[in-house]
């Protein structure tokens, strides 16, 4: 008896880490077909405007230039395509690949997990004929980096990455410009002076946004902080309902996040009578009375012409070989409708900040920067580079949340 | 502060409580169900779907309890019927729940629903500090309640706690006295199935109002884990459960309190505090292990027990 406790004890441990290992990466997608119930409204808000360079996809070219010669172009996604979020616009940009090319076969995968599992989806894209490939989610990096280094034909277009290879350039786009405007509404909006952002895992990016949306919060009220929870995961809804929760339980009356499935936090912020600040997609919906304002993606019109340049032969030495970064200014990055309840002067507010920030008399890291123990990063006058704050590792002044080291 | 965690406890506890429940009484009765988690997923994903399609949170409640029982129908024909290892099976159908769940539910990832939503106590949400920590719920919380006093007394003050427990405990005595051990096993796997199904109902459409693939992200596990390790106490479980919940929400706290503590020490916490906290229990008193639990019963007399 006591052996087949043991026994018993000894499988439970093994299911035990099996949970670990499941949480922590989610299942290799199943269906990628397109169609079926594509969902409503969120993020396509500005999907029209592709530019329209469609015609005669030139793949006669055989020059073994990177990227030319494919018969289809693969996009991996981390999580599903209707998320409310991340995932969701890629494959809106995705689509519109797909509307420009119609030579070309598009291949996706959802839920790809950030993992080796990676490297087999994409070779497998390759064999299939793709010759351009979209990685899109930061963890994707390091598995497209080696399947690159297999293919130096094979061009890659990684969506958020700081490194980059002969025939794998990064894009993205300054969303912290945005978070910045809307940091600045949810100054204006909250009553506590206590703002929530609820964060996946600590990484660059991440941490621009929430120290973009805490300077622009600060910016028009000084009295403001913004608390940080991390959940681990970018999308674990159970975790993100507990983590809204408490904040609201704490005082914060406004919200907002990085994660990529968005909508379960809008929800619960709405239904607890709490203002919500979007962010991937348009998620105003969800939130009819809180919603404030979001920023959002508009990739549609840079994939194609990511893939134009691509089977044009011109990939390399073009502005994608490398890093690109879309603007405000470009449209690659945009702020989202206001949603009913925001007063006309706050409006107003933001209006004149972006303005301020399209003309560059604003810049929302403009020095000085100060880090949550007071230590100066950016000295007064100095505007920081984008690499600069792309690899940024720490929270400003008035963040409240600990950055695991 | 403090409250903030209690309640926080049974918020999120209350999934976890449910699918403990269930696979407590399918234990009870011998056999182990490790694709709890999947047939939380069914049930979350059941309930969800149904929500969307009828409007109606009550139905999906009921779907999701239904969603669980069908996985836990697989899992009692192939462990039961056909003798296969509880183990290797019950792993099986987690994963084999996951797929079915994350291929059927692609395009629910978007539906919203109006799902089960608080529902203050009169009078007794009123109470100052317990109030607000425990009547102030959904729908599916309240049941939750009621739901570990009724099995324990099901359990251990009625008949057919007896035949359930001597299932698992001493099948042949059962069988002996002219009753069917398998039949007994058959229904409290699907009565497990059900909880377990309903606890992910909860998760979907009263708590988090969402469907994503394998959201449950490991509760159902948790959930098996809790049942060992409360030594088949429902009680003990339920407190179990809500001490994981407790954890979870104290960990958040701890965050918006700004210590320098790593968040992924956090991350762990809530496994860490549940498993020390039950494991010391279970040290000061020892319990005993269902004897049939996990065992093949062929029910031919001096067959291959």
């Amino acid at each position: 008896m006591t052996r087949a406790k043991r026994g018993l004890f000894g499988a439970l441990s093994v299911t035990f880490l099996l949970g670990f290992l499941l949480s922590a990466c989610s299942q290799p997608g199943s269906g990628s077909s397109p169609g079926g119930g594509s969902s409503s409204d969120g993020g396509s808000s500005s999907g029209g405007g592709t530019s329209a360079n469609a015609g005669g996809s030139s793949d006669g070219g055989s020059s073994g230039a990177i990227g030319t010669g494919g018969t289809a172009v693969g996009f991996i996604f981390v999580g599903a395509r209707d998320d409310y979020g991340y995932n969701q616009v890629a494959y809106i940009g995705s689509q519109a690949v797909e509307e420009a090319f119609p030579d070309l076969k598009v291949l996706r995968v959802e839920n790809v997990p950030e993992t080796a599992e990676a490297e087999r989806v994409m070779e497998q894209m390759i064999n299939d004929g793709a010759n351009i490939i979209f990685p899109t989610s930061y963890g994707h990096l390091d598995p497209a980096l080696n399947v690159a280094a297999r293919h130096p034909d094979v061009a890659f277009f990684h969506q958020g990455g700081l490194k980059t290879a002969e025939n794998l350039g990064t894009y993205f786009g300054t969303i912290w410009e945005p978070v910045y405007l809307a940091g600045v509404a949810a100054g204006k909006m909250t009553k506590t002076n206590k703002l929530g952002y609820i964060v996946s895992v600590p990484i660059p990016q991440v941490l621009l946004n929430v120290n973009a949306f805490t300077r622009g919060a600060q910016s028009v009220n000084p009295d403001v902080t913004t608390t940080v929870v991390f959940t681990g995961s970018w999308c674990d809804p159970g975790q993100q309902a507990n983590a809204a929760n408490s904040l609201i339980d704490g005082g914060v009356d406004v919200l907002t996040q990085h994660q990529d499935c968005t909508k379960t936090v809008i929800e619960t912020a709405e239904r607890r009578g709490a203002m919500s600040v979007g962010y991937h997609a348009d998620a105003s919906s969800l939130a009819p009375e809180g919603w404030i304002v979001g920023s959002i993606w508009n990739w549609p019109a840079l994939y194609v012409d990511m893939v134009q340049t691509a089977l044009d032969g011109k990939f390399d030495g073009s502005k994608y070989d490398g890093k690109f970064r879309g603007t405000l200014a470009d449209d690659i990055v945009l702020l989202t409708d206001f949603g009913p309840n925001v007063p006309d002067e706050v409006k107003a507010l933001v209006e004149e900040k972006k303005k301020a920030l399209l003309d560059g008399s604003l810049h929302p890291f403009a020095g000085p920067v100060k880090k949550q123990d007071g230590e100066v990063v950016f000295a007064e006058g100095v505007i920081p580079t984008i690499d600069e704050l792309e690899s940024m590792d720490w929270f400003v002044e008035g963040v409240i949340g600990t950055i695991p080291k | 502060m403090i409250a903030d965690i209690l309640t926080g406890a049974v918020r999120s506890g209350t999934s976890v409580l449910f699918a403990t429940q269930g696979e407590l009484i399918s234990e009870r009765a011998g056999v182990i169900n490790l694709g709890t988690e999947g047939a939380m997923l069914a049930g979350a994903f059941a309930g969800f779907a149904t929500t969307v399609w009828t409007g109606s949170p009550w139905l999906g409640a009921l779907a999701g309890g239904i969603g669980g029982m069908l996985l836990a129908l697989l899992h009692a024909y192939l462990v039961i019927s056909r003798g296969a290892n509880q183990l290797a099976t019950g792993l099986t159908l987690m994963f084999l729940g996951m797929g079915l769940t994350s291929f059927f539910g692609r395009k629910f990832v978007s539906e919203s629903i109006v799902g089960f939503n608080p529902v203050p106590i009169p009078l007794l949400s009123d109470i100052p500090f317990v109030g607000p920590i425990l009547f102030n719920h959904d729908p599916l919380t309240y049941v939750s309640f009621a739901l570990v006093p009724l099995i324990g007394f099901l359990l251990f003050r009625t008949r057919l706690g007896v035949i359930i427990r001597a299932s698992g405990e001493r099948e042949d005595a059962l069988f002996a006295s002219g009753m069917n051990p398998k039949l007994v096993r058959y229904g409290a796997v699907l009565a497990g199935g059900f909880l377990a199904g309903l606890g992910g109902a909860q998760l979907s459409i009263a708590y988090t109002h969402s469907w994503v693939e394998n959201m449950t992200a490991g509760r159902g596990i948790v959930a098996v884990a809790l049942v060992i390790f409360a030594a088949w106490k429902p009680l003990r479980a339920a407190i179990g459960a809500w001490l994981f919940g407790a954890a979870q929400a104290l960990q958040l706290t701890v965050q918006q309190q700004g210590y320098p503590i790593s968040p992924y020490f956090l991350f762990m916490a809530p496994y860490l505090i549940t498993l020390i906290a039950l494991l010391a229990v279970e040290y000061r008193k020892r319990s005993r292990i269902p004897e049939g639990l996990g065992k093949v019963f062929t029910g031919s007399p001096g067959g291959a027990g």
